[in-house]
Order: structure tokens, then C-alpha cells, then sequence
């Protein structure tokens, strides 16, 4: 009887401290700050400033979509959603011409994000830009 | 330990709640397992007060950041993904336990005499509950929760007279916008669970006054009891960590969806519906044809549903007759007629 | 109906002198008041006419007609004294709209963005050409503008509108009895209809698809001549159309007098291109070329990368998706996967270089953005068993413990004294 009693004793302290344990370990894990600590919200920084040339672009992560950041002049920037509106491939700035470029069918957007020519219906989705001391922020417009 | 048992005692009264507890007393009969659906509620509503507090540590109650931060909790916090599942699961298990507590205590007719405080402040809670459901479905901020706010508060605004600075008050506008947001955060975070609180103690005392009620079919003095502690309790305790496997099991097995976040300019998304214990009312409201004899039909449906409200808070009060009989018959046909309405048109609402 | 403004109408008076034939005097119009009250054909054009565009910039019935709208005797507002015309012959109609329509200073106080060059381009057109040699039949300006309810081409009921014109054309060219004498088929617009081109324009409203006018153009409508094929689908093509022209294809087809693009993708009715134009039974590089031919294992090499980057490109997919309905976040990969997407589109644009090595290196691409995604996906599953292996731990502990409890349970009320006796209700 006193046998039975010491197991049941043991098996209820050993379960009871087993699962409060696996009830605190996801609580002391989930308050841990995690590596990046501040989620991602409709600005998305694009580095800095001195990482653009003037007249170059970059693709930027915006959420989880590309956008495409354009240095248009020393202190000007344009930003747009790096979608081609014909078939969704990742648009390119071509320095030379000035010009927003899709390598798929050479559909050609201008830097107001209008179609200049190719087969996209419509024009690139625009961000609005702010320069927030050195860093470059992108931003959805409302 | 004898030391500390004293001096416990001389400042906080402890024998004299140990005393309680060693009389306390539980009923055995065919329908004790009825008794474990308040502790249910009570173990999932500490469950919601844990997670929420820790949810708290990351959420943004704002329109940008609301639906990002929640994102940011389920895809880069560590378990983050379970702590806001079993917050959701958990809400719904709560209300889910709530509703079978009440309809048990309707059909045990454990609200009679003297127990009508203990029932009008279990209805209070359930409407709080209720509350805790519509505030917190917004905060995510997704397309789902935005129009269902929506179309929610819209119907508050058609009671008449008053209903444009119900719902200009519970929007924090004219539309449902950050300004909700902010509100609902409030609603959910502060004002409910300190009135909640208050409510559940008050809730819980009066349980401990008049004790625990055994249905009206079982007499004799010689009834057979558990002391509630530790025999009851014991055996509560294991009803908890059941519920805490299934929770851990939905959390685990089926995460909670974030959805599409929200945007006020789209149109509304096919199949909007509301969390499912509303479905019954919003899918009665949406089958009420528009206009009935001259009244305008979401107002009538308001109408009825006040109505049978009040009849239902006031149940205790028209259970017993001048003479003190319990009209026990009348009270279980309501009863069944409730929750048949509430399945049949959650299940017709769910399908629809 | 705007009216017109003194110094327009004084304009107006001096180009229109012949026909007009004394001031005008506003608002009058005697045309729209007397055919109004008319029925039939001679009632239906004033009936029309305040739809037209030509009404809203002040225009009437004598400015086409002839006439004098200021007199309400019949005999003299349609007298030939007055510059009356009747209906104009088919023939005439041509020149009668580019009295107007090609005097620049004239429609440049409408639509200053608005071209003057229709009637000269319509004579180069093969309705133009057929008209001039006599052909009442082909179409002139009204059979595609329509008359009296004219309407700008911006205008979704106007039958030039980009959604409506390919209808107006067939009217005549899918109509047998009208193409006989010239010997064309009917089938054009039935074709066109289940081109990705018509879908493209009806089905996604993407209003800049091509329909007739594009590729034919509009008031110089003449079919591509063979050596400009390439040129006229490039205008939107470009980059095939860079790569066909460097292609051992091109001097090919040009010597054999085939229209190149068409060789393949035919014209009217073009499909969505897939694999199968590539290998297999219906191929239409094995219309030429024979399997074990060089051109054949070309063909071969092509379409094997190709169908390979689309199968990885699935499974990716597959797994990805599978991870994300159990809950689990691949939203990154995901974007990676349009990446490789298009590179899929790039490797299908390369194909028209004709050669493998070309389509090799974007294939390649995408291949290796396909297996990245298919690691990502696997490893979210893993994460996935990962949670349910710490689901059962946590489920044992508390099973444990609720054994326990069980067991206390038991072990407590097998003790005598199990109930007080003194119960409290």
C-alpha cells in the first residue's frame, strides 16, 4: 500500500513538473526577444543613401514582394512595386535609357511608373520614398 | 511550517478558509460531470490572461502595424505561432465550455432560488465573454475581422433612437478605421478583463455561499458527497489538463489562420461571416426580409432578439410559479427550444 | 447639344460657305425639327443624331447633306440650289468625311491631338484601293464608324472600341456570301476568338491585346506582307522577335516565303504556346524536323529543360504549399519561386534563339531557384514534425500526470473515511 502510494507520488510530482515544464519552456522561449525585434510594417527600410548611385536601382524586399528603389537624382528618389503588370516578372532600371525594364516580353515603364511600350496593361504600382537621415525608407502610399 | 500556517493565519484568516474548503462538499449523482464546465471556464479564461499577456509583449494596436506585428508573432518570436493558436483556440473553447456550463444549469434548473444573483452574474460574464470574442477578432486586423466588425456594429447602429452613437461609439468614428482599432485594443485589454474580474469573484463567492445545487429529481437527505478538496478538486484538475491536451492539440494541429490583411478600400470578400457563436443571430438578421409590415426588418430581429434576451436573463424570475413551484417542464422546453434554434441556424449560418 | 459659339460658327460659315449658303442663325435646325416628326428611314438619323459626336461639337445634318437648315420650306432647305446633296453614293463617302477629317486647322480646334491622315491612309488600304476602282461593297468609313450615331473610339459602345471592333470587322469578313467575289475566308474572327490575344483583350479587359487594327491596321487595313510578319508581331514581341532574326530560322523561312512567327504559331487563332509545339506527335518543330535530325534533338534539348524547370517549379510549389495550409510561414520562399517563375518565362522567350544553349542558362537558373524552395519547403515540413514531436511530449506529460491524478484519486477514496458526513447543500 505504502509502495503504491510512493509510485502514484512519483508519477504525479514527475508529470506535474514534466508538463508545467513544457508549459513554461514555449512561455520563457516566446518572450526571449527574437533576433530581429520589431516586425516588418508597411515601411521597409532600403539602406543608405550612399549605397545608390545617382541614376542606378536596386530591388528592395517590401513585405514579401520586391520593389524596385530608384536614385533619380542627388537627393530624388522613386520607388515602385518591381511586378511587371503583364506576367509578373521582376522589372529592372536601365541607366542608359532611364527607363523601367522587364527582360521577359521588353516591356518598358517610364519613371513615373507608366507604360512607354510592350505588352504591360498597366503601370507600376508607385512608393512613396523618405529620407530618414542617411537611410532610405520606402513606404506604401495611402 | 506550524510557525508559518500561524502566522499566515493570524493575518489572512487561513484556517478559516482551510475549514471552508475541508466542508466544502460536491453532490455525487448521474449528473456531477456537469459541475467541471465552470472550472473549464475559468482554467481557459486564465489560459486567455497568460497568452494575452504575453501576446501583449509584441502586439501593435494600430492600423500599419496591427496585422505586421501579428505576423511578426506567429513567423519570427519563438512558439509565437502557439502562443497566439491556443489564444484563439482557447477563446473559442472558453465560450464553447461557457455555453454548455449554462445550458447545464438550466436544465439541472440550478438557478432557482437562491441562487438568481449566481445566474444574472453568469449571464453577465457569458455577455463579457461574447464581448472578449467580437473586440479581440478585430485585432489582427485581416479582412475577415475588419468587414465582420463591420457589418457588427452596423447592426448595433440600426436600434433606434440611439443607435448612430452606439455605433459612432463603439467605432471610435463614423467607420470602422484605426480609430476601432485603438478602441477595441482598449475594450479588449482593459476595460473587459478588470469588469470580468469583478464579475467572476463576485461570481465565484456567491457559488461558494450557497453551494453547490443538486437537481430538483434528487432528494434525501443522505444524498452522497465528495469533499471538494481534495476529492473534487482532484478530479477537476484532471479535467483541466484534458482540456489543455485538446487545446495544445488544436494550437499544434490546426494553427490559426492570419488571413489577408485588411483593407478598407476593398470591396468585402465572399462568404464574410462572423465568429461562430454569432452566426445564429447574423444568420436569422440576414433571413428577416428587409421590410416587415412597415418596420424596417434588422430592427424587428434586434427587437426580438432584446426580447428574448431579457426573457432569458430574467429565467430565474418565471421559473416558479406565485406559489414557489418550479415549473420545471416549461423551463427545460425553453431550453431545448434555445439551443435547437442556436444549432440549427449556427449549422444553416456555417453552410451558407 | 453644345451650342455653337459665335466665333466657331463664324469660322464654321467661312469653310462651309458653298454649302451653307447664308449666316446661320442659332440653334435653328430645320433638318432635326422636320425628320424628328418622321418615321421610318427618314426619322431614324435625327433620331440618332443627338448620340453623335459630331452634335456635341456643334455639327448637323447640312454640314454632311447639304442643304440650308434655316428655312422650314422643304423645297427650299433641300433644294440642289442650296447646296443639297441627298444621300452621298458609297463611293463618295471616303472624301465627303475628309473634307473635314483631312483639313488640319479644321480639326484641330476639336482634337488638336486628333491625326488628318485617314482618307490618304484609307487609300492605300484594300478597301481603300477597291473603292477607288469602283467596288461599292468594301467597307468605307461609315460601315466601321458607323453613321449618324457616331461615337470616339474611347467609347465602349462605339464600334471601333478596342472590345468591339474585331465583331465590327467580321460583320463583313466572317459573312461567306459577302467574301465570295473576293475570294477570302470567313474564318478569321472565329479563329480569333480562341487566341490568347482575344482572351487577353475580352476575358482579362487588358485593352491594349491586339485585335484586327493592330496587326492590320485600321484605315490602312491590308494584310502583313510575308517579310514583315516578324516586324508586326514585334512591335509587341520585341525580344522574339530579336532572337528569331538572329536564328538560323530567319533566312529559312524568309526564302521560303513564309511569314515567320506564323510558321509556328499560325495568325488569327494563336494559342497558348506550350510543350507540345515542342516534342511529341503534334510538334510543330517536327513538321520539318525529323527526330533524329540535329534540328529534332535541338527541339528535344529544349523541351526537356523546359518541362523540367516547370515539373521542379510544381513540386516546389507542391511542398510549399503543403507547408503553408498546415500552418507554416514560407511566404519568403514563395517570393523566391516567382523568381524562378520567371526564369521559366525567360527560358520560353529563349527558345526562339532555337538553339539549346540559349535556353540552358535561364533554365539553369531556375532550376537551382527550384531546388532552394524545395529545401526551404522540406525543411518547413521538418519544423512542422518538429511541433507535432513536441505536441506528443507535452500530451505524454499531461496524460502522465492525469494518470496520476487518477491514481491519487483512487488511492484517496479507497481510504475509509471518504465523505464527511455532514453535507452542506
Amino acid at each position: 500500500m505504502a509502495q503504491r502510494r510512493t509510485i502514484v507520488r512519483w508519477l504525479l510530482g514527475g508529470g506535474f513538473s514534466a508538463s508545467i515544464v513544457s508549459f513554461l519552456y514555449p512561455a520563457i522561449k516566446f518572450m526571449n526577444p527574437p533576433a530581429i525585434p520589431e516586425a516588418a510594417v508597411n515601411e521597409v527600410s532600403a539602406g543608405k543613401v550612399q549605397d545608390l548611385k545617382v541614376n542606378a536601382g536596386k530591388i528592395v524586399k517590401f513585405g514579401s514582394r520586391p520593389a524596385l528603389l530608384i536614385r533619380t537624382g542627388e537627393s530624388e528618389f522613386r520607388a515602385f512595386s518591381a511586378i511587371c503588370t503583364h506576367l509578373n516578372c521582376t522589372v529592372q532600371y536601365q541607366d542608359a535609357r532611364r527607363e523601367i525594364w522587364c527582360a521577359c516580353h521588353n516591356g518598358l515603364y517610364d519613371l513615373n511608373g507608366k507604360v512607354v511600350s510592350g505588352p504591360p496593361p498597366a503601370p507600376l504600382e508607385e512608393y512613396a520614398v523618405r529620407v530618414r537621415g542617411d537611410e532610405v525608407v520606402l513606404s506604401k502610399r495611402a | 511550517m506550524a510557525a508559518i500556517t500561524e502566522w499566515l493565519d493570524e493575518r489572512l484568516g487561513w484556517n478559516a478558509i482551510r475549514e471552508f474548503a475541508a466542508h466544502k462538499s460536491v453532490p455525487v449523482h448521474s449528473a456531477t460531470m456537469w459541475y467541471y464546465f465552470g472550472g473549464i471556464t475559468l482554467f481557459l479564461f486564465t489560459i486567455q490572461v497568460l497568452t494575452g499577456v504575453l501576446l501583449l509583449l509584441y502586439y501593435r494596436p494600430s492600423p500599419t502595424e496591427a496585422y505586421e506585428s501579428v505576423q511578426f508573432i506567429v513567423t519570427r518570436v519563438e512558439f509565437g505561432w502557439l502562443v497566439r493558436s491556443i489564444h484563439s483556440w482557447s477563446a473559442n473553447l472558453m465560450i464553447l465550455s461557457a455555453f454548455i456550463h449554462m445550458f447545464s444549469v438550466v436544465f439541472l434548473h440550478s438557478y432557482r432560488r437562491p441562487r438568481e444573483l449566481t445566474w444574472l452574474s453568469g449571464i453577465a460574464l457569458l455577455g463579457l465573454a461574447l464581448g472578449f470574442g467580437f473586440s479581440g477578432y478585430l485585432l489582427p486586423w485581416n479582412k475577415l475581422s475588419y468587414f465582420a466588425t463591420k457589418v457588427g456594429t452596423d447592426m448595433a447602429g440600426s436600434v433606434p433612437l440611439i443607435g448612430h452613437q452606439i455605433a459612432r461609439f463603439l467605432r471610435g468614428g463614423d467607420d470602422v478605421g484605426g480609430g476601432t482599432l485603438t478602441r477595441f485594443f482598449g475594450f479588449h485589454v482593459a476595460v473587459l478583463p478588470g469588469i470580468t474580474t469583478l464579475l467572476l469573484v463576485l461570481h465565484l463567492v456567491l457559488v461558494q455561499k450557497a453551494g453547490m445545487s443538486s437537481p430538483p429529481w434528487i432528494k434525501g437527505e443522505n444524498l452522497p458527497q465528495i469533499r471538494f478538496f481534495p476529492n473534487f478538486f482532484l478530479r477537476e484538475l484532471m479535467a483541466w489538463y484534458a482540456a489543455l491536451g485538446v487545446l495544445g492539440s488544436l494550437a499544434a494541429l490546426f494553427p490559426w489562420e492570419l488571413g489577408e490583411k485588411a483593407d478598407p478600400f476593398a470591396p468585402a470578400p465572399a462568404g464574410i461571416r462572423p465568429e461562430w457563436y454569432f452566426l445564429a443571430p447574423f444568420y436569422t438578421l440576414k433571413l428577416i426580409p428587409s421590410h416587415v409590415w412597415r418596420i424596417e426588418g434588422e430592427l424587428l430581429g434586434l427587437f426580438g432578439f432584446g426580447l428574448l434576451a431579457v426573457w432569458w436573463v430574467l429565467l430565474p424570475f418565471w421559473s416558479a410559479d406565485r406559489r414557489g413551484t418550479l415549473r420545471q417542464r416549461l423551463v427545460t422546453g425553453a431550453g431545448v427550444a434555445l439551443l435547437a434554434y442556436l444549432a440549427t441556424f449556427s449549422v444553416l449560418g456555417y453552410l451558407r | 447639344m453644345k451650342p455653337l459659339r459665335r466665333g466657331n460658327a463664324f469660322l464654321l460659315a467661312i469653310v462651309w460657305l458653298p454649302l451653307l449658303c447664308g449666316a446661320p442663325a442659332e440653334h435653328k435646325d430645320s433638318c432635326v425639327e422636320c425628320h424628328t416628326a418622321l418615321e421610318g428611314n427618314l426619322g431614324k438619323p435625327a433620331a440618332v443624331f443627338s448620340q453623335d459626336v459630331h452634335a456635341r461639337d456643334g455639327f448637323s445634318c447640312s454640314d454632311c447633306h447639304g442643304g440650308d437648315r434655316n428655312t422650314d420650306d422643304p423645297e427650299a432647305s433641300m433644294s440642289r440650289a442650296r447646296g443639297f446633296i441627298g444621300k452621298p453614293a458609297r463611293t463618295a463617302i471616303p472624301k465627303l468625311c475628309a473634307r473635314c477629317h483631312s483639313d488640319a486647322t479644321l480639326i484641330h480646334r476639336f482634337k488638336p491631338q486628333q491625326r488628318v491622315d485617314q482618307l490618304a491612309q484609307y487609300q492605300t488600304s484594300v478597301h481603300g484601293k477597291r473603292l477607288a476602282a469602283g467596288d461599292g461593297a468594301v467597307a468605307t468609313c461609315i460601315d466601321c464608324h458607323s453613321v449618324h450615331d457616331i461615337r470616339e473610339v474611347r467609347d465602349a459602345l462605339s464600334p471601333v472600341h478596342p472590345l468591339r471592333l474585331p465583331e465590327t470587322c467580321a460583320r463583313c469578313h466572317a459573312d461567306a456570301r459577302h467574301m465570295a467575289p473576293y475570294k477570302i475566308e470567313t474564318n478569321q474572327f472565329e479563329q480569333y476568338r480562341t487566341s490568347v490575344h482575344w482572351e487577353a483583350l475580352a476575358k482579362r479587359g487588358d485593352l491594349s491585346a491586339p485585335s484586327c487594327a493592330s496587326c492590320h491596321g485600321n484605315h490602312g487595313a491590308a494584310p502583313p506582307q510575308v517579310a514583315s510578319v516578324a516586324n508586326v508581331c514585334g512591335t509587341c514581341h520585341v525580344l522574339f522577335e530579336e532572337l528569331y532574326n538572329k536564328s538560323p530560322h530567319q533566312p529559312v523561312f524568309s526564302a521560303m516565303g513564309t511569314g515567320g512567327c506564323t510558321v509556328c504559331h499560325g495568325n488569327h487563332g494563336i494559342k497558348q504556346p506550350s510543350l507540345a509545339m515542342l516534342s511529341g506527335s503534334g510538334a510543330v518543330c517536327a513538321q520539318c524536323h525529323d527526330a533524329t535530325s540535329k534540328g529534332g534533338a535541338t527541339a528535344a534539348q529544349m523541351a526537356a529543360l523546359l518541362g523540367r524547370l516547370q515539373e521542379a517549379l510544381a513540386k516546389s510549389d507542391e511542398v510549399l504549399n503543403r507547408a503553408h495550409s498546415d500552418g507554416m510561414e514560407v511566404s519568403e520562399a514563395q517570393m523566391r519561386q516567382l523568381e524562378g517563375r520567371e526564369a521559366l518565362v525567360k527560358a520560353r522567350v529563349a527558345v526562339h534563339a532555337f538553339q539549346t544553349a540559349a535556353v540552358e542558362q535561364p533554365a539553369n537558373q531556375g532550376l537551382a531557384i527550384a531546388a532552394e524552395t524545395l529545401r526551404a519547403g522540406q525543411s518547413a515540413l521538418e519544423e512542422r514534425n518538429h511541433r507535432r514531436r513536441g505536441l506528443a511530449l507535452s500530451l505524454i506529460t499531461i496524460l502522465i500526470t492525469m494518470g496520476g491524478l487518477w491514481l491519487a484519486i483512487r488511492n484517496l477514496e479507497a481510504k475509509p473515511e471518504a465523505a464527511p458526513k455532514s453535507a452542506r447543500r
